[in-house]
């Protein structure tokens, strides 16, 4: 992979050290996301997944001790060049967490309300409607708009996260994982969920379950620790590839069990 | 470590498969064997003897789904697991040949027939000894050990075609014999495929040593077995 300014990827690291503090806590990535292709960020616990993931929208900035050093490029643009407006980032770079967390108000608002204060002129219901439909929900809930996001199941819960990311009309959209605390039956209904979105944006996914990474990814990215607890990225390769026949020694030991 | 059960349950999957690849070798030296004494008692035993391979293969079979489903293998635990299908397939079909060879025996019953026999044991000497080393190497992950064995399926193509030129040439001398000596034919062909079933399995090995799957040997001797 090349290190040219390369508008053909949705995002382009080079050179990413992440910082809590005097903590280095990942080190030297330089990782390509292709677009709208799901890629899967695997590694243990600790080796900075979320960091990364977090450095995508700049929603580390809310960490007061948070430094970090080289460029993450969006389109070619450096997103945390001093001009760049971190609001503007995180609406094209949407994220859904690994609780599902509704806002304590209706469905409708949920999806509506970002729409809504980004100064969305058009028709609110449509939105709210076509967005429910993207994140396949619509006809679960489409009676009930008015009832309380919180009264879904956990599984749409999730799913509603996702319409109120898709609302504000992002490109990419981060997950943290978005399943942990879901039944495999409202996993695989995200899973599916994601392979459908991923016509349209581009999917970034960290995920400790090994099985959703092989089945719901395109890329994967493999991350450890090294020796300095320091996060880093091992191998980056196409799903198949990692889960099949795994380049490098510490990637096979991750996949098959025998880490650590 | 975390996966002691998976590691346990590939070894015993390991010791199985060599047990039923002795199983196989021990068929394949015997049906030449009572070919050679024209036992037809032997031969008969053999046939029998089929069943309980079929039986281990399909045990074997279902032990290894149950592995895929339980431990959801990956990596070279995958491969591993993928070609150890492979083989217990190719171990099934060779213990078939025998069979075949047995009841050829059983067929040509006391006919007189002239016989390549030297040529039919040499084949199986030679088809036995490399499934066993293959084997060994399918188990050792010797990938080095399992492109040297594929070699020598030459030597065994070498044999086919001298025993397959003695038959015709009996053929021709003596039509009246056609039948018989088509069933020859037979014995020499299924000796032949023998060896070529244990190159695929030293290609899962490989496999498994490399992720890489393709076919080692390219000289087209499925062709020229017919
Ligand atoms: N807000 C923070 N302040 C200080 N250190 C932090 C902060 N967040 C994370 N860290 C540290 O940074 C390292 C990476 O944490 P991160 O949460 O990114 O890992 P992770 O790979 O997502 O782990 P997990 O799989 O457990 O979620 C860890 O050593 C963690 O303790
Ligand atoms: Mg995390």
């Amino acid at each position: 992979m090349t290190h040219e300014t390369n508008n053909h990827y949705a995002i382009e690291t080079r050179g990413v050290n992440l910082y809590y503090g005097n903590f280095r806590a990942v080190k030297d990535v330089d990782l390509q996301i292709v677009p709208q292709k799901i890629t899967a960020i695997i590694g243990p616990s600790g080796c900075g997944k979320s960091t990364v993931l977090r450095s995508f929208n700049r929603m580390n900035d809310f960490v007061p001790s948070f430094r970090m050093e080289g460029e993450i490029l969006f389109h070619g643009q450096n997103i945390y060049a001093e001009d760049v407006d971190p609001v503007m980032v995180r609406q094209r770079i949407g994220m859904v967490f690994q609780k599902p967390n509704p806002f304590p108000k209706s469905i409708y608002e949920n999806v509506a309300w970002g729409a809504r204060i980004n100064g969305y002129k058009g028709n609110l219901d449509e939105l709210v409607e076509q967005t429910l439909r993207d994140a396949a929900l619509w006809d679960e809930v489409k009676d009930n708009l008015k009832k309380s996001g919180l009264s879904l199941s956990g599984g749409q819960q999730q799913r509603l996260c996702i319409a109120r990311a898709l609302a504000v009309k992002p490109e990419i959209i981060l997950m943290d994982e978005p399943c942990s605390a879901l039944d495999p039956i409202a996993t695989l209904k995200i899973e599916e969920l994601m392979r459908e979105l991923s016509r349209q944006y581009t999917i970034i996914i960290v995920t400790h379950n090994m099985q959703q990474a092989a089945r719901a990814s395109d890329y994967t990215a493999f991350f450890t620790m090294d020796d300095d607890r320091a996060g880093l990225m091992v191998e980056y390769g196409e799903t198949h590839q990692i889960f099949t026949n795994p380049r490098d020694q510490r990637t096979e030991d991750y996949i098959t069990g025998r880490f650590g | 470590m975390p996966r002691e059960t998976l590691d346990r349950q590939i070894h015993q999957l390991q010791d199985e498969v060599l047990l039923l690849g002795s199983m196989v070798e021990q068929a394949l030296l015997n049906a030449v064997d009572t070919l050679k004494r024209r036992d037809i008692s032997a031969a008969q035993k053999i046939f029998a003897n089929d069943i309980a391979i079929n039986e281990k293969r399909y045990a074997l079979e279902n032990a290894l789904i149950i592995i895929i489903a339980t431990q959801q293998p990956m990596a070279r635990d995958l491969r591993l697991l993928a070609s150890v299908l492979e083989t217990i397939i190719e171990l099934e079909r060779i213990g078939d040949y025998a069979k075949g060879i047995a009841k050829v025996v059983i067929r040509l019953g006391d006919s007189t027939l002239p016989m390549p026999m030297r040529e039919f044991s040499q084949m199986a000497e030679q088809a036995a000894s490399m499934l066993h080393r293959a084997l060994s190497a399918f188990i050792n992950e010797d990938a080095a050990k399992a492109r040297e064995i594929v070699l020598e399926d030459d030597q065994v193509d070498e044999l086919y075609n001298k025993a397959y030129r003695a038959i015709v040439t009996t053929m021709i001398a003596n039509p009246e014999i056609i039948d018989d000596a088509n069933l020859l034919v037979w014995v020499a062909h299924n000796l032949e495929r023998a060896a070529d079933r244990v190159t695929n399995i030293c290609e899962r090995t490989v496999y498994i040593a490399t992720g890489e799957l393709f076919e080692l040997d390219t000289d087209d001797s499925e062709e020229t077995a017919y």
